[in-house]
């Protein structure tokens, strides 16, 4: 009793700290002056039992474990956001940094976010879609994923705690980015990877010094390590103990694709499914617009995609549970293999109170996703964005789709990383001679394969 | 019998501050008991109003989750570590 006690005392010394924190907050620099001049910076809260706890490097409720959200006051800002400041902010997801949990005026930015939204023409069409959208997020900067817009805003809050290491547990893309902004913003790093990832994903974490622990285990192995790891070092883990910061940077993927449907949110989302932390975060940030009024509000319909090798939030799905059996991953999709999905219990909801849907894919359809966005939209993909595409694909056959509504379907990672996947799958380059009648003699033998590719029966 | 218990920050405060506990049982549920005697207040924290284990709790007992075994019923041998970690994001 004596210890439920001090922990009650705690969380009310940490309430007055949040209103503090408020109150302290530096005005910004110049270039962001526009959006606001204090903090709408709240407190953490817990996402079950609404405890709140001080604005540290902490996730865990320590009443009942829920994972731990930051929560914001936006009437607290004194000047309003509007649609005019946040376009004369940075090309960058610091154009939204009122809705993002740091303070300072210096956020390491090294032009995460603001990538293409494409207005797809030949896969629409060839689904029968009238308003396909592609949220291109593998050109991402630095690392060709959305995993640099968590890095860069888990690390400036890392910097912030003042935190001098920081490491994650990570399925490639999260370690590729860790890695990176870490060594641009002068931090140490330590990452931890299944030992069994792809070699573009290993290397795109090498090659920028960080220690990496190519772990015997699959992800969810690796994660539990980590957690037993994160406080004995004093190390920030970005997806652990900075996670409530880490995952907020997310909803920059809800704020860019209202702004750059020109102030309006869509009618449908198709996104990955991994630990359900991206999908949700979609979610908050376009209700976020929506109270701050610089979106009509709608009910947007999201849609998830899972590899059929881990699928364990589309079986809770198809299932009606509210809760997951965790499984064992086994599916080339590994960015997005993981077996015990913390976040799943919210993305479920998300899905069922927007009348969305979520699905799941083979290997073989995954592999057929990759190249049917490369082939009709000239985007290579990862297989995460491949489970992406062949979900979409999937929820149009079955009729989950209404062709007359604005999908955006969300594409998070960059084929070149998983280049393993596709092996076996795309064409040989034809090897010639440097002589004519050899170039004219390959080009008629290629058109000829080209003939047998659409011909239903051999010739 | 004596069984490891690894115990995460969150609930070091309830274990003065021992990241490790040695406890007994048989079972996960019989182990529940054994650490509310030795830390008071921890199995409210671990378990709901029903006595079920919160959703965002994860038990492994010698590194496998106990959803692959037998839950709480999941049968425990001297010498075994059983390690409490909450559920965490990523990718």
């Amino acid at each position: 009793m004596v210890n439920l006690r001090v922990s009650i005392e705690r969380i009310k010394q940490t309430d007055c700290c949040g209103r503090v924190l408020i109150e302290v907050a530096k005005p910004m620099t110049q270039t962001l002056t526009n959006q606001s001049l204090r903090s709408a910076l709240k407190a953490l809260k817990c996402k079950e039992c609404g405890a709140e706890y001080e604005l540290q490097a902490t996730h865990v409720c320590e009443f009942c474990f829920g994972p731990l959200e930051v929560s914001y006051d936006f009437s607290q800002l004194s000047h309003p956001i509007t649609r005019e400041s946040i376009a004369a902010g940075p090309h960058s997801i610091w154009r939204y940094r009122a809705f993002l949990p740091v303070e300072t005026d210096t956020p390491i930015d090294v032009g995460t976010g603001m990538t293409p939204l494409v207005k797809s023409h030949r896969l629409a069409r060839q689904l029968g879609l009238k308003h396909l959208y592609i949220k291109n997020d593998a050109v991402n900067m630095p690392t060709l994923s959305f995993k640099d817009r968590v890095v860069s805003v888990a690390l400036t809050r890392a910097q912030e705690l003042g935190f001098s290491t920081v490491s994650c547990a990570s399925t490639g893309n999260l370690a590729n980015s860790t890695a990176a902004i870490a060594t641009r913003a002068g931090l140490d790093c330590c990452v931890f990877i299944p030992a069994d990832l792809e070699a573009g994903k290993v290397m795109g974490t090498l090659i920028y010094g960080p220690t990496v622990m190519a772990v015997q285990g699959n992800y969810d192995q690796v994660n539990r390590l980590c957690s037993e790891v994160a406080n004995t070092h004093g190390w920030g883990f970005v997806n652990i103990n900075l996670r409530p910061y880490y995952s907020e940077g997310s909803k920059t993927l809800g704020y860019e694709v209202a702004e750059q449907l020109g102030w309006e949110l869509p009618d449908h989302i198709v996104a990955p499914l991994a630990s359900g932390s991206l999908f949700t975060k979609i979610y908050k940030g376009f209700r976020e617009f929506v109270e701050v009024g610089l979106v009509a509000d709608k009910t947007v319909r999201f849609s998830g995609a899972q590899a059929e090798g881990c699928s364990p939030i589309a079986q809770a799905y198809r299932e009606g549970r509210d809760f997951i059996t965790p499984v064992k991953p086994n599916t080339i999709a590994k960015s997005i293999a993981i077996g015990n999905p913390a976040d799943a219990v919210y993305a479920l909801d998300v899905a069922r109170k927007t009348n969305g849907q979520i699905e799941s894919v083979t290997d073989a359809e995954i592999v057929e996703g990759i190249q049917l966005l490369a082939e009709t939209e000239g985007i290579f993909t990862e297989t995460a964005g491949g489970t992406t595409v062949a979900v979409l694909k999937k929820l149009v056959e079955t009729g989950k789709i209404d062709p007359e509504e604005k999908t955006v379907v969300y594409i998070t990672g960059n084929g070149l990383k998983t280049q393993e996947a596709v092996q076996g799958y795309v064409g040989q380059p034809l090897t010639i001679e440097p002589k004519l009648g050899s170039f004219e003699r390959a080009l008629e033998r290629s058109r000829t394969l080209d003939r047998l590719d659409w011909q239903p029966v051999l010739v | 019998m004596s069984i490891t218990v690894l115990i995460p920050t969150p609930l070091q405060k309830l274990t003065q501050n021992q990241a490790t506990v040695e406890c007994n049982g048989s079972s996960i549920a019989e182990l529940l008991d054994s650490l509310e005697q030795n830390c008071p207040g921890i199995k409210d924290r671990l378990c709901d109003e029903q006595g079920e284990l919160r959703r965002f709790v994860n038990f492994y007992v010698n590194n496998e989750d106990i959803r692959f075994l037998d839950g709480k019923k999941t049968a425990l041998q001297d010498g075994d570590e059983v390690s409490i970690i909450p559920a965490i994001a990523g990718g």
